[in-house]
């Protein structure tokens, strides 16, 4: 049974990928594999907009699971100790920090995205731009996912060693502080990555002379 | 990696588990405990406890098995709770707890039959957590293949009873050897299943199997001193997992008096002391030193299963709350039995769990 699932699991894809490469070869297509055609020929806003989409999904998918994971501890060990369900509100805020530094990112990226036509938009500096947005996003959306989920463990366990002793909570907050502000390197990089980055424009000067 | 889904299924019951671990009652309950000079007295300080007033309604003579039993009552209670909300892979582990119960209550139905008591009487004593529905039809056996074949095959427990059939007629040594080989199996079988919901779970759960299985092997090498009980035969009811499996297991299967199995158990260091202080001549003492062994097992086994509270996301949790209540309401019985025969010298024996 475990053979059968390795060999579906990795020798299937394998085999496909395999397939298609050979046929490719020797049907004389094998141009049609080219790494740097299709980095050209991809429209920057494409790029952009799946920055900016990764970036606030993934900094939501991490809230998310931080809340989930802190959450469900809370509400059992609040039936005991009632009085820990105020002070553990904290560990879900931590976490639904996360969320927002997803969301601020996201309204800055998508202040650089702005209607171009398609003959003037294929320049370098939109190319930079597009791929600026999508690793910026990228970059954000990683940091955020890791960074909640890490939260969300720490506020798990500070719920539950905040029920069994009052002391503890304190000590063991001081760690989810340090796993939030993980959360906060991937929002500056973010920010940096795309500073040199311009809004979209339309390439007056530099499609003239071609169409002359 | 277990951090990130377990909470999907299991959290909020984990940390139901561990306030309910909360209210295992500490030193100074038990300090308050040991100075009622009546049950009454007794019945006050519990109410200061997570107990609460659980005693309330009995009737004012009250008896130390009452106490039990209403005790036990919470404890299923909780259980039950537990149980009502769990999933898989949660809710089979926590069958898995039943069945322990469940092969006690069997033994304790057939060994009643067999000395022809009242049916209805043994219902009443079984343990509440291992009552499955047929059971009132175990009464009628009068050997294993009938009760295999008319009954056990609609429990879970069947599967294990498998191995014994060879045992033909019911007495009361056989008896003992069917409560042994069923055991057996289903600590392996639990174990097993263990090792099937991955770390953390299995290695808390190892732990503690091992040690439950260290502990039969043990008692059951220590019992089977001067009884028609062949070597052959005794090695068969050793389970085959734990610390001292196989090689302390085999020495211990060959071994013919006490001082043979302290030598097997000093090969662990964590053993090692629960021999110490026991006379060498054991013969005249046996019975001291196999209290005292008991008890240091009782030890043992409360420092282990406080331990696996110290993992978080897993489910050891579960079992060892389990455990730690029961060794709890052993100490109350004791505790509340000593108050009432004014056996003063003698309640300090039970074993402090927090």
């Amino acid at each position: 049974m475990a053979y059968l699932r390795a060999y579906f699991s990795y020798g299937l894809p394998t085999f496909l990928v395999l397939l298609i490469a050979l046929y490719l070869l020797f049907t004389d297509s094998g141009e049609a594999f080219n790494v740097g055609r299709f980095l050209e020929e991809s429209s920057p806003y494409a790029w952009g907009a799946t920055g900016i989409g990764l970036c606030l999904g993934l900094s939501v998918l991490g809230a998310g699971w931080g809340i989930f994971v802190t959450g469900s501890s809370i509400l059992g060990g609040g039936v005991r100790a009632p009085r820990i369900t105020t002070k553990n509100l904290i560990s879900i805020i931590f976490c639904e920090v996360v969320a927002i530094y997803g969301v601020i990112i996201g309204i800055v990226y998508s202040a650089k995205l702005s209607s171009v036509s398609n003959d003037v938009l294929y320049t370098s500096e939109n190319y930079f731009t597009g791929f600026a947005l999508f690793w910026g996003g990228l970059t954000v959306g990683t940091c955020n996912l890791l960074c909640g989920v890490s939260v969300g463990v720490t506020g798990s366990t500070a719920a539950l060693a905040d029920a069994a002793d009052p002391d503890l909570f304190v000590k063991i907050l001081v760690v989810e502080v340090f796993g939030s502000i993980l959360g906060l390197f991937g929002l500056i990089v973010g920010l940096l990555m795309t500073s040199k980055a311009q809004e979209f424009v339309a390439a007056a000067a530099i499609v003239a002379p071609l169409v002359q | 990696m277990e951090a990130l889904l377990f909470n999907v299924d299991s959290g909020f019951l984990e940390a139901i588990v561990r306030g309910y671990k909360a209210g295992i009652l500490s030193q100074s309950h038990y300090a308050n405990l040991t100075q009622c000079e009546s049950l009454e007295d007794f019945r006050t300080q519990l109410s200061a406890t997570d107990y609460g007033n659980f005693l309330a309604n009995e009737p004012l003579p009250l008896s130390t098995s009452t106490i039990s039993d209403r005790a036990t009552g919470i404890l299923v209670d909780q259980f039950n709770y537990i149980r009502t909300n769990a999933v898989a892979p949660l809710s089979k582990f926590l069958e898995y707890i039943t069945y322990g119960y469940m092969i006690d209550n069997v033994v304790l139905l057939i060994t009643g039959t067999l000395h022809e008591r009242d049916t209805h009487e043994l219902l009443e004593r079984c343990h509440p957590l291992g009552v499955f529905d047929t059971m009132p039809a175990l009464c009628v056996a009068t050997n294993v293949e009938e009760l295999y074949q008319s009954v056990l095959v609609e429990t879970p427990l069947a599967p294990y009873f498998r191995d014994c059939l060879s045992a033909s007629d019911l007495d009361d040594l056989n008896i003992e050897i069917i409560r042994n080989t069923v055991y057996k199996a289903y600590l392996e079988d639990f174990h097993h299943f263990c090792s099937s919901l991955g770390s953390p779970t299995s290695d808390v759960m190892h732990r503690l199997l091992s040690f439950e299985a260290d502990r039969r092997t043990v008692n059951i090498t220590i019992n089977s001193f001067g009884t028609e009980l062949s070597k052959e035969q005794r090695a068969k009811l050793f389970p085959a997992i734990g610390r001292l499996f196989p090689e302390g297991n085999n020495q211990l299967a060959k071994a013919d008096d006490i001082d043979q199995v302290r030598v097997v158990c000093e090969n662990i260091s964590e053993y090692r002391s629960f021999f110490d202080g026991a006379s060498s001549s054991a013969n005249s003492e046996s019975h001291g030193t196999m209290s005292q062994l008991e008890d240091r097992f009782f030890n043992m086994e409360v420092h282990l299963n406080k331990q696996s509270f110290l993992q978080q996301f897993q489910y050891g949790v579960f079992y060892s709350y389990m455990k730690l209540k029961e060794q709890e309401i052993r100490n109350l019985t004791w505790i509340a039995e000593c108050i009432a025969q004014d056996a003063k010298d003698r309640i300090q024996d039970f074993i402090p769990i927090f």
